[in-house]
């Protein structure tokens, strides 16, 4: 595609304490990769550890990729147009060394599958910031990817929530975990 | 095969401990759908022909969690909760939003039915098909927050040490009483998400007599396959359009609609109804957005319109109260109803009301009741424990809702729900109360008046519903309008959100359930035949009653008596409703819904619908 190879390759920008909780994101994300609607096959999650908490979890494309690095059979590659971690199916032994590589334990298992779930980007064409945006929750935004140190924003669900928790909350939030 | 099913139902006998999955033919789907509509059949089937000896807090009691078809895939995620209820001895559809009926079609079921009664307290724990009864005692008399926070810890732990190699488990989605359920109190609801309540039918009373404390499932599977993939996400998108146009709706919620109801239309309770008018600057969702909402836009699975809000209170003396907005009903029964008329004091309520796992709508319709009769002598501080309800005293509420929940004094005789203690109240005092008692079968009504009929509901509305005084399920002529429940209980069976069909027209409903299952399904069809036959179970169900109270439609087919007293501001200073008016309404309401002169439904418009054992069940009522 002579038109996508111009096209800057985009970074997906998170404004988490703004998420509804809608999961339209998951609905968009599962039904375009598996063509039906299925939460957990989403390549996006969005997590609840405490009501009111609710954030969207997905690949913040570190700019070391330390899943890549540590995948044993070579499954993973970083795609030259967009940027996304690509996941190789057949090669994919679902061993899982990805997950703990991941600062923020983002990669998760296809629940019927022995392979790993990453967000591809959806090609260059997120489906989940379509959703988000038409809904103005704006929780997600297109920016044009530079060198930033995209990595700080592999986060764990428990280190997010505890943060959003008391900016949402504020004092309380210390204590509904 | 119907498309748009998990098609598995799961059976929990908490008495015997036997778990086993059950399934519905392709029939009984068609005509009863899901949620609401198959908790009439279920319920009658099962427990009909005893209806009146079932006690709604006992053992024989089943404890139903229904989606449907469309639980998912119409944007906004509910569940329906039913059985028989502790309320009104009949049958409520009591919706609860939430992602818990996604969950568990995902898990590969359609629904939960919960029989018998566990010997210590228990949960439910279920991922996808592995289910489990684990003991919850070290849980039981937590608060809605307390066990959302433990559940959500414990599930994910157990998902982690059983399947090391997934990666993140996600929390489960968890259905659940506060103390007030475990008490049996009979305004308790079944919670989900600290603030979510399926509040109408008292279920969480049901489910604390089970002794079962929660429900929590994980589903990993997608939902239903359904018929035409296609036409469901052009539907979806449908939907989702109309919904993004609604600015004000989205920005706040049905309270945007409540501040109308109070200062425009004279509708809304005003310490204890005997006003329904408060001045337009005075209470108002307005106040709320800036001062007490934390996020704007929050909402359920799927949902485009995300109306409810996140409301904590920054400052002064309910510093640290968290709740939802609180919708337009709680702004009303634990507001204006109250004489509260500060966002800060309604947030704080609403957010004991939430931990306590009561419901908004039924305590505040018993708290004002109590405050009334405080007001006019007949109940003293020292009737009441030495609380003294004084209107606009959110601490006060708060102080006689813990009663409540607890049981405690005075609080067992609230508990009890608005009409059952005014019946007990009179025989103590002597003094007929029950004109102070504005609720209809046994359930508090909505906080939608219609004295001033420019509200929605009409004046046979509420006598004539077959949930009593539910708001959300009321009669309405011609039944094929928007409002009426012959129209409603397809949202209620479908599993859907009504609030995301605001707007769009009907038809797309109906071609969204078509899309889904594959099933041709028109308007007419529904109205006249499927719903109908719903609705008579549901009415049959309500009169059998039982065993404490049974409802004389003659008398009980009747509005509060406080709707007869001419309102006394606002507006529509002076208007009433004439019972003449309302008779004659119902004599008309009567005819088209197949019931005779009695209310009692006629042997040849329930045979025709071919519900001859319903009809012969109400032979002793004619
Ligand atoms: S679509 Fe946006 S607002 Fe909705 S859940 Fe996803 S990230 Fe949150
Ligand atoms: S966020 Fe996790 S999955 Fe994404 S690139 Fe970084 S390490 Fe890999
Ligand atoms: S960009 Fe695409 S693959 Fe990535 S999370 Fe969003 S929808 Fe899923």
């Amino acid at each position: 595609m002579a038109e996508a190879e111009k096209r800057e390759a985009i970074w997906i920008a998170r404004d988490l304490s703004k998420c509804s909780g809608c999961r339209r994101c998951e609905v968009a994300c599962s039904l375009f990769h598996e063509k039906r609607i299925w939460p957990e096959a989403s390549r996006i999650r969005v997590f609840m550890l405490a009501p009111g908490i609710e954030f969207p979890h997905f690949c913040a494309q570190c700019e070391d990729y330390p899943c890549v690095e540590a995948c044993p059979t070579k499954a993973l590659s970083v795609s030259t147009e967009t940027g996304a971690v690509l996941v190789d199916a057949n090669t994919c032994i679902g061993c899982g060394k990805c997950i703990e590589a991941c600062p923020g334990k983002i990669p998760h298992m296809h629940p019927t599958e022995n392979r790993i779930l990453i967000c591809d980007l959806c090609g260059g064409n997120p489906q989940c910031v379509r959703v988000c945006q038409e809904g103005l929750w704006n929780v997600l935004m297109i920016v044009p990817r530079r060198a930033h140190s995209f990595k700080l924003y592999a986060r764990t669900p428990e280190e997010i929530t505890r943060d959003l928790a008391v900016k949402i909350f504020g004092e309380e939030g210390e204590h509904l975990l | 095969m119907i498309f748009g099913y998990a098609g598995k139902f799961l059976e929990v006998d908490l008495s015997t401990q036997n778990i086993k999955e059950v399934r519905f033919s392709d029939e009984v789907l068609m005509d009863y759908v899901g949620g609401r509509g198959l908790a009439a059949k279920v319920l009658w089937d099962r427990l009909g022909s005893r209806w009146e000896t079932v006690d709604p807090l006992g053992p024989e009691n089943l404890l139903l969690f229904l989606a449907g078809p469309l639980t998912g895939f119409f944007p906004g995620g509910r569940i329906c909760v039913s059985g028989k209820s502790p309320q009104c001895n009949g049958v409520v559809g009591s919706t609860v939003g939430g992602e818990f009926g996604v969950d568990l079609r995902c898990a590969g079921y359609d629904g939960v039915i919960v029989v018998g009664e566990a010997e210590k307290p228990v949960y439910l724990f279920i991922k996808d098909g592995d289910v489990e009864i684990r003991d919850a005692s070290r849980i039981w008399g937590m608060n809605a927050k307390q066990t959302v926070a433990f559940l959500t810890k414990e599930c994910r732990e157990l998902l982690k040490k059983r399947y090391p190699k997934k990666g993140e488990w996600r929390e489960p989605s968890i259905l659940y009483i506060g103390p007030a359920g475990e008490n049996k109190v009979r305004t308790a609801v079944v919670a989900a998400k600290w603030s979510h309540a399926a509040g109408y039918g008292g279920y969480g009373a049901v489910m604390g007599a089970k002794k079962l404390k929660a429900v929590a499932v994980k589903g990993t599977g997608p939902l239903p396959e359904v018929a035409d993939l296609e036409a469901v996400q052009r539907l979806m998108q449908d939907v989702c359009n109309n919904a993004y146009e609604s600015e004000l709706w989205r920005r706040w919620g049905t309270g945007a609609a409540g501040y109308d109801v109070g200062a425009k239309q004279s509708s809304e309770p005003v310490r204890n109804w005997q006003e329904e008018w408060h001045d337009e600057r005075s209470f108002g969702v307005d106040q709320f957005e800036n001062r007490v909402w934390v996020k704007s836009y929050w909402g359920d699975f799927g949902c485009p319109t995300t109306c409810l809000k996140l409301a904590v209170v920054r400052a002064g003396k309910f510093k640290g109260a968290i709740t939802d907005n609180p919708d337009y009903e709680l702004q009303a029964y634990l507001g204006t109803n109250l004489g509260i008329f500060t966002p800060e004091g309604n947030v704080y309520l609403a957010s004991v009301i939430d931990d306590l796992g009561l419901c908004g709508i039924q305590t505040g319709n018993v708290l004002g009741f109590a405050a009334e009769l405080f007001q006019r002598g007949i109940l003293t501080k020292e009737d009441l424990d030495g609380i003294e309800p004084k209107w606009g005293k959110a601490e006060a509420f708060a102080a006689l809702a813990r009663k409540i929940a607890y049981r405690e004094g005075v609080g067992s005789l609230l508990a009890e729900g608005t009409y059952r203690a005014a019946l007990k109240i009179g025989e103590l005092k002597g003094v007929d109360v029950m004109p102070y008692a504005v609720q209809v079968k046994g359930i508090g009504v909505g906080a939608h008046g219609i004295r001033s009929e420019k509200d929605y509901p009409e004046v046979y509305s509420y006598a004539c519903s077959v949930q009593g005084g539910d708001h959300t399920s009321v009669a309405f002529m011609p039944l094929d309008e928007p409002r009426s429940e012959h129209i409603r209980v397809f949202d209620d069976s479908g599993v859907i959100c009504f609030f995301n069909t605001f707007g769009i027209p009907r038809n797309l409903v109906f071609d969204f359930y078509k899309a889904v299952t594959g099933i041709e399904l028109t308007k007419e069809e529904w109205v006249n035949i499927k719903a109908m036959k719903i609705i008579q179970l549901q009415r049959a169900m309500l009169l059998l009653g039982g065993p404490d109270l049974q409802w004389n439609p003659e008398i009980h087919d009747d509005n509060p008596l406080r709707f007869y007293e001419p309102l006394p501001s606002g507006p529509f200073k002076g208007k009433t409703v004439e019972k003449a008016r309302v008779d004659e309404e119902k004599r008309k309401y009567y005819e088209l819904v197949g019931w005779d002169e009695r209310g009692i439904p006629k042997s040849d418009f329930l045979k025709r619908l071919g519900l001859d054992d319903v009809d012969k069940a109400l032979e002793k009522l004619r």
